[in-house]
């Protein structure tokens, strides 16, 4: 193995707040992103517990209903920061900036991301937008009730328009602004160490899928996160300055006629959440993605089928993303032929995510599958992708979407596609990156018991929401009582909460296997999985400079597996041409 | 042997001693180009300053839009009286990015006394353009022109905040690079003052656009 | 490198995932096949070519379900580790182009084809003569307005709406055309004729939804939105809200009753007749 010498004189951290706290460690940077999102997935899953078990015992006491049972607003304020949280707090933070900030320096042989400090800071910001989030809760009126999406007027008028739409509202919309500022200097990192930090022989083609989908992620939430910072501070404006950019005049709430504004767009807020909306659901699964194809290859044995059409696909997708936010607006009273053209491009996105799918069965194909509790997620990524997805080219077509727009059809298809599919490219990560980040195995038994329950269970739960929505139903109500048509569907309901209840209680197994395993599971090699990127040429867990000063070189692609005539049916990528055996 | 980058490529050239996997160089105590802690290329400097200023595009875009949509919906938009100390303060800040420009020319020839003089000079002139800035405000307050008063208006408060925040930030900027210690520093002074000097470059053009934007559109 | 204990659970995890994804599809498809819950019947042309389109996507994207999940399934049962040697291809640049042709022309061709439907709902305005009918919704109601015989809707003014005191829309007693304008919480339309919908909100962003109608529109504050509709089918349909609008969304409902043209005109006689009354 050759390596070169890094430029200079290493001192690792010492004293605990250095160390864990206030760490620039990319490593211990990428772990408290993780728990961030480990801590801020559970509170999730709970919201959505108590969501579930309102709508099917509506008389049930909660422990913060004091003498009574859920109100409605109560029911809406815990779907708003169900939504907020998961989509933030989870499916922004934890597969790129949890594992892209442990995985990727090493994975291009770099001793650290290149602003350390901007990284620590980033971090930080993210977790000051958890606290200013979480504490809409306890404010008076209690956390906001318009949804992650919050559309003005409802989020803008303030208390008068419904409760948790004071001082809860204000609360997220700073909290949201202030994770904006968060992910844009996470971006600024990732795109500068993918850039510029690659070692020797590193090249862009030779960069492992993961790599791939950090970077185009990273992009994604550069030009769109500032987007979304400038919708809040406008919203912000509108709520605590009086202006009216969201507001427009001749308003009458509960009978009191709205004078101090006058002229305002709600479809701006519409316009500028979902320019940054859309770019933000690819976000969440563009990394899911890359793991995906690197898990599959490592654990086919075979190398990635159609490297360069899945770099292709992933550029598609970035780019595209940003040209389909209006088909979130088909009802919104938008024009009807900007309507058409966004529904043209959505439709073409299917495209290049077909192409992944399609290389990903390739990938497969004619391998050796070791399955392994990573590779199940990994593969059950790709099933979750393709029902999910699907679901979407329904909701693509705009005379279709007339019928399906805010019905439970829309909820079974994000929480496929995100809440699913993007959480199994989370925990595939978790299953294959654990042995490295930790030094130790985690339970595999267990994980493929929380495999199971988990996959079985999330079918479970959202397949039948495609039918309440053909049904109907809309989304985002506190009860079924007040509709006839919904009458029918209650037992549906009541199916679901049943899965919902088994599937996230499946989720201690993975709990208790992630925190047993870290102090007590089976010690890790360097290399347990036989893989072939440079984050298995170091120690598990690694030095706190990666690689002890001996930077890799990099002498061939990412996927080499079972190369026709070499000994081994993997040669990593940093051992030189001379030292791979040869088959006789 | 000493552990430079020139030992290491003959070895890579060289391939031979296969199974040895001793580095060349051995335990290298040696310090970076720049002072003690490891060097990243500089050339990441200017990446990174590219992409955020990417990222402070796409904000001020957001806003933009905002505005032109917003005054094209309804015939509620109010001109109100374009303080004329706006005139004024754009020259002044174009005039900076004349003096830093200067300065910078000073510091690559090794200058020392004259980069810090005109350095001081265009920091002081930013420092001129956000007081300016503060005093169109209050010319605007004086005839009755707040946030709130009208859509043009509330547009006019936030595209000129919005810019002003982030050359405060170009200031401090500024500072940081006539203030820091040098000898701890990753970044050598050379390429600081030239990252500084594209973001208050790019500021100057964003306000020239802003500006061009809220006259036109007042 | 051979790992033993991988070889010999690996038929069993094998043969159960793949199993599990042939039963996930049967089901799945056997739901959708037999409709367990589905769209009410279609009661206007329109709802009938969306139903048309919706079928024509859930054909092709069910033909797409079925062959990526058992593909899925047959990659895992075929390349599970049963000591035989891994193929080594990296790619086949003919089968890539080959099915993303095949991608591009289904997908863009159904987005193209169901446009028609679009298009027609949307891309031109109602027909002349149409039955002028206005809806506002609010937080947590809906109030149908009839222009009444001058044809003419009143003034409303914000200032004047008053739920409690019978006037949820504000009109105007000042402005003589509001002295007809009939004001109703559900709404009553003539079968076979074509309706003119004025979706307007007081407060909040609200959406008209009947199911029946296969049609939804976002009220927005601020804008008064036409939607048009041709309802062939008498009976009571009911109108759900379907945009978060605040603690009452779920209840915020009322009916759309489309009758025969006898009977509107008798109903919309009663209703003038009542107002004359008061």
């Amino acid at each position: 193995m050759v390596t070169h010498e890094s430029g200079g004189h290493h001192h690792p951290p010492s004293g605990f707040i250095r160390k864990y706290i206030f760490s620039l460690d990319h490593k211990v940077i990428g772990i408290q992103y993780y728990v961030l999102a480990l801590f801020s997935v559970f509170v999730g899953m709970a919201l959505s517990l108590l969501m579930r078990i309102h709508l099917v015992w509506p008389s049930a006491k909660m422990p913060f209903t004091p003498g009574g049972q859920m109100t409605p607003e109560q029911y809406l304020a815990l779907l708003t920061m169900h939504g907020s949280i998961m989509v933030f707090m989870v499916l922004t933070t934890a597969p790129q900036s949890g594992f892209g900030n442990f995985i990727l320096p090493i994975q291009i042989g770099a001793e650290d991301m290149a602003f350390p400090v901007l990284n620590m800071l980033s971090f930080w910001v993210t977790f000051l937008s958890l606290v200013v989030l979480i504490s809409a809760f306890f404010v008076t009126g209690g956390a906001p009730i318009s949804g992650w999406t919050a559309y003005p007027t409802l989020s803008a008028l303030g208390q008068i328009a419904g409760p948790g739409q004071g001082a809860g509202q204000t609360l997220w919309v700073i909290g949201v602004a202030i994770f904006c500022i968060g992910a844009l200097l996470g971006a600024l990192n990732f795109i500068t160490t993918t850039v510029d930090l690659r070692t020797k022989g590193m090249t862009l083609g030779r960069m492992p899928l993961t790599v791939w989908s950090w970077l185009i992620t990273a992009i994604l939430g550069l030009l769109a996160f500032g987007v979304l910072l400038a919708a809040c501070l406008l919203l912000l404006l509108d709520r605590v300055a009086g202006t009216s950019f969201f507001i427009p005049g001749g308003l009458v709430v509960t009978d009191t006629p709205i004078v101090s504004h006058t002229g305002g767009s709600p479809l701006l807020w519409q316009h500028l959440f979902w320019f940054f909306g859309h770019p933000e659901v690819y976000i969440a699964i563009l990394p899911g993605m890359g793991v995906t194809s690197h898990v599959l290859s490592t654990f086919s044995r075979k190398p990635v089928f159609g490297y360069k059409a899945m770099v292709g696909a992933l550029s598609a997708i970035g780019f595209l993303g940003f040209c389909v936010w209006g088909h979130h607006m088909f009802i919104s009273g938008m024009s009807p032929y900007s309507a058409f053209a966004f529904s043209l491009l959505t439709m073409t996105i299917g495209v290049p995510s077909a192409i992944k799918t399609f290389n990903w069965l390739g990938t497969l194909w004619g391998g050796k599958i070791r399955f392994t509790t990573a590779m199940m997620f990994g593969l059950g990524f790709v099933s979750l992708f393709v029902t999910g997805g699907l679901s979407g080219l329904f909701l693509a077509q705009p005379s279709i979407d007339l019928y399906l727009h805010d019905t439970y059809f829309v909820v079974a298809h994000f929480h496929l596609i995100m809440g699913v599919a993007s959480i199994f490219g989370i925990f595939a990560a978790t299953y294959f990156w654990f042995p490295k980040m930790f030094g130790r195995m985690l339970n595999e038994t267990i994980g493929k018991i929380h495999f199971w329950f988990t996959f079985i269970g999330v079918y479970t739960i959202f397949m039948p929401m495609h039918f309440l929505g053909l049904a109907g139903h809309p989304r985002r109500y506190a009860d079924t009582t007040g509709v006839n048509f919904l009458a029918p569907l209650h037992s549906v309901h009541y199916f679901i909460t049943i899965a919902a209840m088994i599937t996230i209680t499946a989720q201690l197994l993975f709990l208790f296997n992630f925190f047993y395993s870290m102090k007590a599971g089976q010690k890790a090699a360097d290399n347990p999985w036989n893989a072939t990127t440079l984050e298995w040429s170091i120690p598990s867990p690694p030095p706190f400079d990666n690689f002890a000063g001996h930077i890799p070189v990099v002498y061939r692609g990412p996927y080499e597996f079972s190369v026709p005539g070499a000994t081994d049916d993997y040669i990593p990528q940093h051992v030189t041409p001379e030292r791979v055996g040869k088959a006789h | 042997m000493p552990g430079t980058i020139t030992d290491e490529i003959e070895i890579i050239d060289a391939g031979r001693g296969g199974g040895n996997d001793i580095p060349a160089g051995g335990d290298d105590d040696g310090e970076g180009p720049g002072g003690g802690s490891p060097g990243i290329p500089q050339r990441a400097y200017f990446t990174v300053i590219q992409l955020g200023l990417a990222g402070i595009v796409m904000f001020f875009m957001a806003l933009t839009s905002s505005f032109l949509v917003r005054k094209g919906l309804g015939n509620d938009w109010v001109t109100f009286n374009f303080p004329r100390i706006l005139w004024l303060n754009t020259l002044i800040l174009l005039a900076s990015s004349i003096t830093i420009q200067i300065a910078r020319r000073h510091l690559h020839e090794d200058q020392r006394a004259a980069f810090r003089r005109w350095w001081s000079v265009t920091t002081s002139l930013g420092i001129l353009f956000l007081a300016g800035q503060f005093i169109a405000w209050r010319q605007l307050a004086g005839q009755g022109v707040f946030l709130v008063t009208n859509p043009s208006s509330s547009f006019f408060y936030v595209l000129t905040a919005a810019p002003g925040l982030h050359l405060f930030g170009g200031i401090l900027a500024l500072l940081y690079v006539s203030h820091r210690n040098w000898q701890r520093a990753r970044i050598s002074q050379g390429t600081a003052a030239d990252v500084a000097s594209i973001y208050w470059h790019c500021m100057d053009g964003l306000w020239v656009f802003l500006f061009a934007l809220l006259y036109l559109g007042r | 490198m051979r790992r033993k204990s991988g070889e010999q659970g690996s038929a069993a995890v094998a043969f159960t995932l793949a199993t599990f994804l042939l039963i996930f599809t049967i089901v799945t498809v056997y739901l959708f096949v037999a409709k367990i819950l589905w769209f009410p019947p279609a009661i206007s042309q329109f709802g009938t070519q969306i139903d048309e389109q919706f079928h024509r996507t859930l054909i092709i994207t069910g033909i797409v379900f079925v062959l990526a999940q058992l593909g899925l399934a047959l990659a895992i049962f075929r390349s599970r580790e049963r000591g035989q040697k891994v193929s080594f291809f990296e790619g086949n640049p003919a089968m890539e182009f080959l099915w993303t042709l095949a991608t591009i022309i289904m997908f863009v061709g159904l987005g193209l084809y169901g446009e028609h439907a679009w298009a027609e709902a949307r891309f031109q305005g109602a027909a002349p003569g149409a039955l002028q009918l206005e809806v506002t919704g609010q937080q947590f109601a809906w109030n149908f307005r009839y222009a009444g015989p001058d044809g003419k809707f009143g003034a409303t003014k914000p200032e004047l709406v008053s739920a409690s005191s019978g006037n949820p829309l504000g009109l105007d007693p000042r402005d003589a055309t509001s002295k007809d304008d009939v004001v109703s919480p559900v709404a009553y339309v003539p079968a076979g004729q074509e309706v003119e919908l004025l979706i307007r909100t007081q407060d909040v962003t609200h959406s008209f939804y009947v199911r029946e109608l296969r049609l939804k529109q976002d009220a927005v504050p601020g804008m008064t939105i036409h939607m048009h509709f041709n309802a062939t089918v008498p009976g009571q349909y009911e109108l759900a809200c379907a945009e978060l609008c605040g603690l009452g969304h779920y209840r915020m409902r009322s009916f759309v009753n489309v009758v025969s043209p006898e009977e509107f005109d008798k109903w919309m006689r009663d209703q003038e007749t009542a107002l004359q009354q008061q």
